[in-house]
């Protein structure tokens, strides 16, 4: 038994987070308790909900099934970090145009999953989203509205990918 | 939950890594992708005073082929192996053990090495690898030996990994003309152990079977590998008769228990359904042409 506390440092939606802890802190108390970034939910807490998803260096992870000190210089992203400038991300607006979500409880997780498979695959078939999601538990949805919710993403960022030079001159002017 | 106090280390190299197994003898556990021993160490099932962290050595995620094995990493990710173009088309059965583990995010993080050297007789690795005859590569102070995989499986949770070897990677033999491979599981529920899961690989001549592997996935204290089965098909032509015999031999080598997945014979049966499924996909495989 060691009583010896580690120094780490995690870049959590940009901004780097650097703290004294035990090696026995999971990444989803780092984050919710020494980031104050409560967004993360804590579900199962035994590696089944995918409630606690955030992406490690881009990669969906369990957040309760990793160590802090595992994650010591990573790039981790949480729900909080996906809006930019005031504007959601297409995930985020396709849960809330598809009403993607009940009591919500899911919803961070589900949308971290989603924003990582939605960079490895723009163009899914609903049956491809139901394997992505297949580690995030929803007991509200029945999941219908959150595979359109992510097919509505998938669309608009296909848009975008299509029209950079559109969105950005639209994001000029909008300054 | 909270799993008890433990040191933490991240060494760079093997040499380190023994070192810290050698100081700390029956203390340390080898961390790779985590998905195991963390929910282990949080149910405190597990509560070892140090954890060595593997993912600062280098050279632990080799996948590639090389001298005549498709050799893999102890790093390597499962789902790196589902989605390898290699591993798809020449070692589906591999692949298709990948691509059920657990879930996605699970699969994201952990790893075949971990799977294998965790010995738990739910895992999905150890069977298909019986059937694939891979070999477990382990490194320790005194080298590098090759384990082959019936020696490397002890018992439940326990392999003959000295107390300060490390599994470095796992090689499977590159599978010759007419071969295939695959893996069928029966599970409660997406990501749940298997009720009962097989693993085959075939090797055919014209319709004569030539070599046979079965392994069974959670009906013993180990990985079981189905010897009379393989033993009655090596030989034989791919009729409907000898795989339901071949089916009947292999449920007759599982050792199930009766638990919430289902009484033992109950997965007895599902033992011989699922290897007639298996040595037959296996098989289909191998005559459409196996590896390419």
């Amino acid at each position: 038994m060691s009583d010896v506390k580690q120094q780490v440092t995690l870049t959590i939606n940009g901004q780097p987070v650097t703290a004294e802890i035990e090696p026995r802190l999971l990444l989803v108390h780092f984050i919710r308790e020494v980031a104050n970034l409560t967004g993360t939910h804590i579900g199962c807490d035994t590696t089944s909900c995918g409630a606690c998803a955030v992406l490690v260096n881009g990669i969906p992870a369990k957040s309760c099934t990793m160590f802090a000190v595992q994650a010591d210089g990573a790039q981790i992203s949480t729900v909080e970090g996906l809006e930019q400038g005031g504007a959601l991300h297409p995930v985020q607006e396709g849960f809330f145009q598809e009403h993607g979500l009940q009591c919500g409880f899911c919803t961070p997780g589900m949308m971290m999953t989603a924003v990582a498979f939605l960079e490895r695959n723009p163009n899914p078939t609903d049956d491809e989203i139901r394997q992505a999601i297949s580690g995030n538990l929803c007991r509200c949805t029945g999941y219908v509205n959150i595979v359109k919710s992510i097919q509505y993403a998938a669309a608009r960022m296909r848009e975008q990918q299509a029209a950079p030079a559109m969105a950005t001159a639209g994001s000029e002017a909008a300054q | 939950m909270i799993p008890d106090k433990f040191t933490y280390l991240a060494p760079t190299s093997l040499p380190e890594v023994w070192q810290a197994l050698q100081a700390h003898p029956g203390e340390a556990k080898i961390l790779a992708g985590g998905q195991s021993l963390i929910p282990l160490m949080k149910f405190r099932l597990a509560t070892p005073a140090y954890v060595v962290d593997l993912r600062r050595v280098a050279g632990l995620d080799t996948l590639e082929e090389r001298n005549g094995a498709l050799v893999i990493g102890a790093m390597v990710r499962e789902s790196q192996l589902e989605r390898s173009d290699l591993v798809r088309r020449r070692y589906i059965g591999a692949y298709e053990a990948s691509a059920v583990v657990a879930d996605p995010l699970v699969r994201n993080f952990a790893t075949i090495g971990g799977n294998l050297a965790h010995a738990d007789p739910a895992n999905d690795h150890p069977a298909m690898m019986v059937a694939m005859r891979a070999q477990v590569a382990a490194q320790g102070p005194n080298g590098q030996r090759m384990i082959g995989i019936d020696d490397f499986l002890v018992d439940t949770m326990e392999t003959s990994l000295a107390p300060e070897e490390v599994l470095t990677a796992i090689h499977i033999p590159t599978p010759t003309q007419h071969t295939g491979s695959a893996y069928v599981k029966f599970e409660r529920k997406v990501g749940d152990y298997a009720i009962a899961a097989v693993g085959a690989q075939i090797t055919l001549n014209g319709d004569i079977c030539t070599q046979a592997g079965i392994g069974l996935t959670n009906v013993g204290p180990k990985a079981i590998r189905a010897t009379q089965a393989e033993a009655f098909l090596v030989g034989k032509r791919m009729t409907v008769e000898n795989v339901q015999e071949t089916a009947r031999l292999a449920a007759e080598a599982a050792q199930p228990g009766s638990d919430l997945r289902g009484p033992a014979e109950y997965k007895r049966k599902v033992v011989r359904a699922l290897a007639a499924r298996a040595v037959r996909a296996a098989a289909d495989r191998a005559f459409a042409g196996g590896v390419q």
